[in-house]
C-alpha cells in the first residue's frame, strides 16, 4: 500500500465522530470576523459600524497577491469594526456583526441541484475562486488562487486531491466526502481546468473505507479522477509527504512542490471551489468537528465563520468538569488556546476538548540520544539537534541542518520518550532563521 | 659512550636547534601589541556582558587603549569607578557616566493579575509569546518563565518565587541591559540610577484601554493622565494608554505616585514615608497551587 517513504508515527486514531452526518450549528447572536483569517496579508475592511449586511455580502477585501476577501457569515448590521482577542488571545482587527434573521445574498443559488457543466475558462475560474476568498481548508489557509498560479517555467502535471484526513479525532473531510461526493467530483473537474491537467489523484486513508468505496464509484464516470487508498500513517496530509505517497517525486528543499509537477488541493477546498463557481457562493461556512471523550453530543457541524469557540462547544454539550484543554485543529498540528470566546476562522477544522488524562504534558527529563526523534521526522531532519541548536542561539547550526524544511508535524515531540518540547524550540528556531535568511537576502539584493 | 649518553646528547641538540627556529619565527612573525590592553583587560569585570556595545572584554580594552577620548565609553558594569581607573592608566580625561540600573516594569502578581490558564509549553519566554497572550488576561505583561534570568552574567536578577516575577538585585546589576534585550516583551528597560538605588517608575507596558487593561490586572496603567497633570517637570508622557516617566528629566518628587488611581505607578528604595508603598509588594498567602505550571 502506498505511503510516504521516511519517517511517521500513527498516533491512536480516536474518530469519535466518523459517520456522523453533518449538522448545521444554530446562528450566534454576534459575529465576530477577524480580518486575518489566512496567510498573508490581513483582508481591508469595506464596511463601517452601520452597514447593513446580508450572508455573502462583502465585507474586506483582499489587501494584496497572497491575501484574501472576507464574506459576512451572517446577516444584520455591523456593530463596530475593533480589536477582537483571537484565540491566541493577542487583539487582532475584526468586523463585529450583530445577527438579525438569515437573509442570503441574492446571487447565490441555495437550491441543492447538482451543476455539473462549467462554461468558464481557467482565468475565469481562478478569478472567481479569488473573488470568492477560497483559501486552503485543510488548516494552513493558504489562499487557493495563489497556488492555482505557478510562478512561470513550472508547469502542473497532476491534481491531487488530498483527503487524507491524517490527524487523530477529525472527521470533518470524512463526513463532508460521504454527503457531498458528486459536488467534489465537480469541484476536482473545475480544479483540473484551472490549472489545465487531466490526471487527478484523490490520495485517501485506508480507515475511511466507505469513503473510498463511493470515491471510487463516482471516479468511474469522471475521467482522469483515480482515488489512491494510502496507509494510516501521520503526517500523510502533509503536502510533501502526498506528493511523495502518491506520485513517488520528492520535494527538494527550499523549493516549492509545484516543482514536481503537483499541484495539492483538500478535499473540502475542493467543495468550496465547487460552490463558488457553481453556487456563487462564498467561504463563508465549513464543517467543524467538535469532538472529545468528554462532550455529550460530538459531532460534524456546519458552522458560519466567526462563530465563537464557547457557543459552539455548547451546541456539542458543553464543557464538563474535567475537560483540560481545548485544541482548534487537530490534536497534533492544532493549536491550544486559551480565550474559548474567539471566533473562529476559515481554517478551523475541529475543535477538540481533552481531558486531564488525555492532554497533560509529562516533565521533560534529558535526551538520552535515542533518536527516536529522527526516526519519525517525515522531512529526514534531526529535532534533537535543532532544538538544541535553538535554544542555546547557535542559528547557524540550525540552518546548516535545515531547520527551515521543518513542516511542524510534531512526530518528533510525540516520539520522544523524554517529553522533551522538541517541537516549541525548533517551531521558534525556524521563524528566527528564515528572518535571518530574509535579512541577508534582502541585503543582498541591496 | 652508551646509548643513555648518547640518546640525552641528541634529544639536547634537536631541542636546541628547535629551539632557535622557533625564536627566529616568532621573532620574524611577531604581533606588536599594546601592553596597555593586557592592563585595561585586567581592570574590567571581565563578564562579557557586551553591555558597552563591544564583543567582550577584551574588545572593550582594545577600543578603550584606541580610542583619542573616553567620552561615550562606558562599561556599565565596572561603572565610574573603573573608566576612572582605565583613564588614569591611559592618561586621558575620565567622562562621568551616568549609571543605569534594570528595572522591570510589570506588577502583575498572581495576587494583582489573576492566571486564568496554565501554560504547558516549553519553559522558556520567547517561545510562550509566540504562542499566545500567556496564563493572565494581559498580553503585554510578564511571562515569568525566565529568560532574563539565563542570560544575566552577573546573576542580579531572579524570579520571586511568590510573584513569579524577576527582581533584580540592584546591587549586583550593572546596567549592561542583556536582560532588557532577551525579554520578548521589552518589559524590562535600563534607567537612570537614583541617589541610593532610588526610582519612580511606571510599573506597567499594557498599552489596552483603560477598562480592558484594568480587568486583566488591578495594577495596570489605564492611561487616565492625572500623573501628567500632576508632573511639575514634564518628565510624564501618555501614549497608547500608557503612561512613561522619563528617568532623566524625573526630579523624584513622588507627586504622580501618590496621584495614581490603580498603584502602577511605583517609587522605589525610598525610606518609610507615611503611606507610600515600596516596590516589591508584601508576600500574601504562598501560592503553591500556581507554582505547579510547566
Amino acid at each position: 500500500m502506498k505511503t510516504f517513504k521516511i519517517g511517521g508515527v500513527h498516533p491512536q486514531e480516536n474518530k469519535l465522530t466518523a459517520g456522523s452526518p453533518i449538522v448545521a450549528a444554530p446562528l450566534p447572536q454576534q459575529a465576530v470576523v477577524m480580518l486575518s483569517q489566512h496567510i498573508g496579508a490581513p483582508a481591508q475592511c469595506v464596511v463601517e459600524k452601520g452597514t447593513p449586511v446580508k450572508v455573502g455580502t462583502l465585507i474586506a477585501q483582499a489587501n494584496g497577491f497572497v491575501s484574501a476577501n472576507i464574506h459576512s457569515p451572517v446577516s444584520g448590521v455591523v456593530a463596530k469594526v475593533d480589536m477582537a482577542a483571537d484565540s491566541s488571545g493577542y487583539m487582532k482587527p475584526a468586523i463585529y456583526i450583530n445577527v438579525e434573521g438569515d437573509e442570503w445574498e441574492d446571487s447565490i443559488d441555495r437550491s441543492n441541484t447538482l451543476i455539473k457543466e462549467c462554461n468558464l475558462d481557467a482565468q475565469a475560474i481562478i478569478n472567481k475562486i479569488d473573488e470568492m476568498g477560497i483559501v486552503g481548508i485543510g488548516g494552513a489557509t493558504f489562499p487557493t488562487k495563489v497556488k492555482l498560479m505557478p510562478p512561470p517555467g513550472m508547469k502542473p502535471e497532476v491534481l491531487i486531491i488530498n483527503a487524507a484526513e491524517c490527524e487523530p479525532y477529525l472527521t470533518n473531510d470524512h463526513a463532508l466526502m460521504l454527503a457531498h461526493t458528486d459536488e467534489i467530483m465537480v469541484g476536482i473537474e473545475i480544479l483540473m481546468k484551472a490549472i489545465s491537467v487531466n490526471k487527478a489523484y484523490i490520495g485517501i486513508e485506508v480507515n475511511k473505507p466507505d469513503a473510498i468505496a463511493l470515491l471510487t464509484d463516482k471516479a468511474r464516470s469522471h475521467n482522469g479522477i483515480k482515488v489512491v487508498p494510502l496507509k494510516c500513517k501521520y503526517p500523510q496530509g502533509g503536502e510533501k509527504q502526498l506528493i511523495d505517497a502518491i506520485i513517488n517525486r520528492q520535494v527538494a528543499s527550499g523549493a516549492l512542490p509545484v516543482s514536481t509537477g503537483a499541484v495539492v488541493q483538500n478535499v473540502a477546498t475542493a467543495y468550496a471551489v465547487y460552490e463558488a463557481v457553481q453556487k456563487n457562493k462564498p467561504l463563508i461556512e465549513r464543517v467543524v468537528t467538535i469532538t472529545g471523550t468528554s462532550l455529550k453530543n460530538p459531532g460534524n457541524y456546519l458552522a458560519r465563520i466567526g462563530m465563537p469557540i464557547e457557543q459552539l462547544i455548547e451546541a456539542a454539550g458543553g464543557l464538563s468538569e474535567n475537560a483540560e484543554k481545548i485544541i482548534l485543529g487537530g490534536p497534533m498540528m492544532g493549536k491550544a488556546t486559551a480565550n474559548i470566546q474567539a471566533p473562529t476562522g476559515k481554517g478551523t477544522s475541529g475543535i477538540v476538548v481533552m481531558t486531564q488524562e488525555d492532554a497533560h504534558r509529562q516533565e521533560p527529563s534529558p535526551c538520552i540520544r535515542c533518536a527516536k526523534c529522527v526516526e519519525a521526522c517525515p522531512m529526514g531532519l534531526e529535532p534533537y539537534l535543532l532544538s538544541k541548536a535553538t535554544a542555546m542561539g547557535n542559528y547557524e547550526v540550525a540552518e546548516s541542518h535545515y531547520i527551515y524544511d521543518c513542516i511542524e508535524c510534531g512526530c518528533c515531540s510525540f516520539s520522544c520518550p523524554a517529553h522533551r518540547p522538541l517541537l516549541d524550540y525548533i517551531r521558534m528556531g525556524k521563524g528566527k532563521v528564515m528572518g535571518i535568511i530574509r535579512a541577508r537576502n534582502a541585503n543582498d539584493k541591496k | 659512550m652508551n646509548l643513555i649518553t648518547l640518546s640525552i646528547i641528541t634529544l639536547a641538540v634537536i631541542g636546541a636547534i628547535s629551539a632557535l627556529i622557533l625564536y627566529a619565527i616568532a621573532q620574524r612573525f611577531k604581533v606588536e601589541e599594546d601592553p596597555r590592553i593586557d592592563q585595561v583587560e585586567s581592570l574590567l569585570p571581565g563578564a562579557n556582558c557586551g553591555g558597552c556595545g563591544k564583543a567582550g572584554c577584551r574588545n572593550f580594552a582594545e577600543s578603550c587603549v584606541r580610542a583619542s577620548s573616553l567620552e561615550g565609553m562606558l562599561c556599565p558594569v565596572g561603572g565610574n569607578a573603573v573608566m576612572k581607573q582605565i583613564a588614569d592608566l591611559l592618561g586621558m580625561e575620565a567622562v562621568e557616566a551616568t549609571p543605569r540600573v534594570a528595572v522591570v516594569r510589570c506588577n502583575g502578581s498572581c495576587e494583582n493579575r489573576p492566571r486564568i490558564n496554565t501554560y504547558e509549553g516549553a519553559t522558556n519566554c520567547a517561545i510562550a509569546n509566540s504562542l499566545y497572550a500567556g496564563e493572565t488576561g494581559c498580553a503585554y505583561g510578564c511571562l515569568g518563565c525566565g529568560d532574563c534570568v539565563s542570560v544575566c552574567s552577573l546573576g542580579a536578577i531572579s524570579i520571586d518565587p511568590v510573584t513569579h516575577l524577576p527582581v533584580v538585585d540592584i546591587d549586583i546589576c550593572g546596567g549592561c541591559g542583556a536582560c532588557a534585550r532577551a525579554c520578548p516583551r521589552g518589559i524590562i528597560e535600563v534607567r537612570k540610577r537614583g541617589v541610593k538605588g532610588r526610582g519612580v517608575y511606571v510599573s506597567c507596558v499594557n498599552k489596552d484601554k483603560g477598562a480592558v487593561a484594568r480587568k486583566a490586572c488591578n495594577v495596570a496603567c489605564i492611561g487616565c493622565s492625572k500623573c501628567a497633570k500632576e508632573c511639575k517637570f514634564d518628565a510624564i508622557t501618555i501614549s497608547n494608554n500608557l503612561s512613561y516617566i522619563d528617568s532623566d528629566k524625573c526630579k523624584m518628587c513622588r507627586k504622580c505616585v501618590d496621584v495614581c488611581p490603580t498603584g502602577a505607578i511605583l517609587a522605589v528604595n525610598f525610606p518609610p514615608k507615611k503611606a507610600v508603598a515600596t516596590t516589591e509588594s508584601t508576600p500574601q498567602a504562598p501560592d503553591t497551587t500556581e507554582a505547579q505550571n510547566n
